[in-house]
């Protein structure tokens, strides 16, 4: 024998083909082409709008005309440019705290798969505490005390998710570690750190990416919800959440400073969950391609 | 027994863990607790007579034990925002969201089973591809915009059927006004069905597919009874999982729908409080979810193991 081979290579583009997968089904289809409309409508935002979101143009709750096709909102501002120009913070901080949320949860979780015995015990004891309240009393929580700060408000959603990816992550962790390759690095002598990232992550690749698409329209419900409750951008800066609680008062006059902004959101979320449950699908498919050799030769070890 | 009293304590601990995590939280206040909460224009004596109020002067081990050992007899605190003891503030809050809560959920979890089951029946058919769509689209929406769609569906915009807005004059509570529940609740509802819907037709289809099923349908048994008998009991330990991680999500649910109605509960609570900084309500109120979540995981897990068939054979 020469030795393990790498696993890192075998799989390197495993999360293309995963990606790719995904984005063929007819699922993944309608989630990435609502969830990239909507994200288009934020990118153009972010750099061009027809006119200044934040000045008063018109009478409060304008009527929608040809000059302003969406109407005023209840300050007379442009409805049409503040949507355009009220996405991409949301976008940004969902994907940060995703990042931030799946890399601290996996980590930890695969720390306490591989270290097992006391270490794991304590690492998944811990995230138990955190899990015995809904993750947005714990962003509320860590926003009322400090104050709503928006790279705070990123990094409580992100914690808010660690318990959670911990626990999926050890899960599937538990199985690699097991592996043959992975002991027979250890007999090397191969530190801890190294070989969780460089053998028992690349084989994570599926459960990772499956979490990530989750996680995000998670991140992105958690965060239009507290930018809803006023925990966000504060005004005069627009976002599609505070638009919705500013304008409610004038759904009567003006429905569409607020169906607008709700309709974004939910298409977002709707989207991305398709998508999410797309690469899930595809993950699963993908997994038994590369897992049945694996399965065929366990399976004639433990009957011979 | 045992089981119970195991899971007993293993919540109490974490109940305890979680309070200290409450606890920790309020100590990250930059600088001063007092400073923080006044302002930066306070004088200093104002800061000064607040140390004093909130017992700053005390090591937190002192400060963190006050606290607790005031928790189980009611004695919370008083709110920051308008100086009335805690307890009183937050007990018509807790009764108004325990009411929302209880019917949402049952609504959500008996409309959520019925459908669930009708789909695994029909498994494959028009039925129930398009209610599974449904079910993942309604599934990843906000709660705050499926509560924002119903008050332009049924209060503003199309129709005027129920208030918008659940204003209670003080000293009412919401049982005394249940049209005012109508729409909050029916909003939740709405979140729940597609939750439960998943995991009722998971489970069906998995009882149905089972060898034992299977056989009782060889020997004909007729299909009603293969379906209470055979089925349903089989059916049951994971549907009460999810009847009691509905209740979970609901926890979190009332937070911002309360908030889109105005519901005067302890979801709208928080937020005020959060807002206002109001930190005696805020430890109170995320316990008091805390306690519920644990309560909610010990009783679905003894439930579903009374009820697992299997584990009720004595060995």
């Amino acid at each position: 024998m020469k030795g393990p081979r790498s696993p890192g290579k075998l799989r390197r583009h495993e999360w293309l083909t995963l990606l790719h997968r995904a984005a063929t089904s007819r699922r993944g289809i309608v989630g990435l082409s609502l969830a990239g409309s909507v994200v288009l409508v934020a990118a153009v935002g972010a750099i061009w709008t027809p006119d200044s979101p934040t000045a008063f143009l018109y009478e409060p709750l304008q009527q929608p005309s040809v000059q302003a096709l969406l109407g005023g909102d209840y300050l007379g501002r442009d409805v049409l440019s503040r949507v355009l120009a009220g996405g991409w913070v949301l976008l940004v901080m969902a994907v940060a705290a995703t990042v931030i949320g799946v890399g601290l949860g996996a980590f930890q979780g695969i720390e306490a798969a591989y270290l097992g015995g006391r270490t794991d015990t304590m690492i998944m004891r811990g995230m138990d505490v955190f899990l015995a309240f809904p993750a947005i009393v714990l962003a509320l929580l860590i926003v009322g005390t400090v104050g709503p700060k928006l790279w705070l408000i990123v990094l409580a959603v992100g914690l808010g998710h660690v318990p959670q990816v911990a626990r999926v992550m050890r899960a599937a962790a538990l199985d690699v570690a097991e592996r043959d390759y992975v002991k027979a690095v250890e007999l090397q002598g191969v530190k801890p750190m190294r070989i969780i990232t460089g053998e028992i992550l690349p084989n994570l690749v599926s459960p990772l990416m499956v979490e990530l698409g989750s996680r995000l329209t998670y991140s992105i419900v958690i965060i239009a919800g507290l930018s809803f409750l006023g925990f966000g951008q504060q005004p005069p800066a627009p976002s599609w959440g505070n638009m919705i609680s500013e304008n409610r008062i004038g759904l009567q006059t003006n429905p569409w400073a607020v169906i607008v902004p709700a309709a974004l959101i939910a298409l977002l979320a709707i989207g991305t969950n398709l998508f999410a449950d797309a690469v899930a699908r595809a993950a699963i498919g993908a997994d038994r391609q590369v897992e049945q050799a694996f399965i065929r030769t366990e399976a004639a070890k433990a009957s011979g | 027994m045992s089981l119970v009293a195991g899971r007993t304590g293993q919540g109490i601990i974490t109940l305890l863990l979680v309070s200290l995590v409450v606890f920790a939280a309020t100590q990250l206040l930059p600088g001063n607790a007092a400073r923080a909460i006044l302002g930066f224009s306070a004088t200093p004596q104002r800061i000064h007579a607040l140390e004093l109020e909130l017992g700053l002067y005390r090591g937190w081990w002192a400060q963190y034990w006050g606290w607790l050992s005031g928790l189980p007899v009611g004695r919370l605190g008083t709110s920051l925002a308008n100086s009335e003891p805690v307890w009183r503030l937050a007990a018509p809050r807790l009764l108004n969201s325990a009411v929302l809560v209880a019917v949402s959920g049952f609504g959500g979890c008996v409309l959520g089973i019925v459908l669930g089951a009708v789909a695994a029946l029909r498994h494959g058919s028009l039925l129930d591809n398009s209610m599974t769509v449904g079910a993942l689209a309604v599934l990843a929406v906000p709660e705050f915009v499926v509560a924002i769609a119903v008050v332009i569906l049924f209060s503003t915009v199309v129709f005027h059927l129920f208030p918008g807005v659940s204003l209670l004059t003080p000293g009412e509570n919401i049982l005394e006004a249940p049209r005012l529940l109508v729409l909050p609740a029916l909003s939740l509802v709405i979140v729940t069905i597609p939750y439960v819907y998943r995991m009722a037709r998971a489970a069906t289809l998995e009882a149905l597919e089972s060898p034992y099923v299977e056989m009782a349908r060889l020997k004909g048994v007729p299909r009603w009874r293969v379906l209470v008998q055979h089925a349903l009991p089989n059916a049951l330990p994971p549907t009460i999982q999810v009847v009691g991680l509905t209740f979970l999500r609901l926890a979190g649910g009332i937070v911002l729908v309360e908030e889109v109605f105005d519901f005067p509960g302890i979801g709208q609570g928080l937020v005020n409080a959060v807002t206002d900084r109001d930190i005696p309500v805020i430890q109170f109120i995320v316990i008091a979810l805390a306690a519920f979540y644990v309560v909610v995981n010990i009783t679905t897990d003894v439930l579903a193991l009374l009820c697992s068939p299997r584990r009720r054979i004595p060995a």
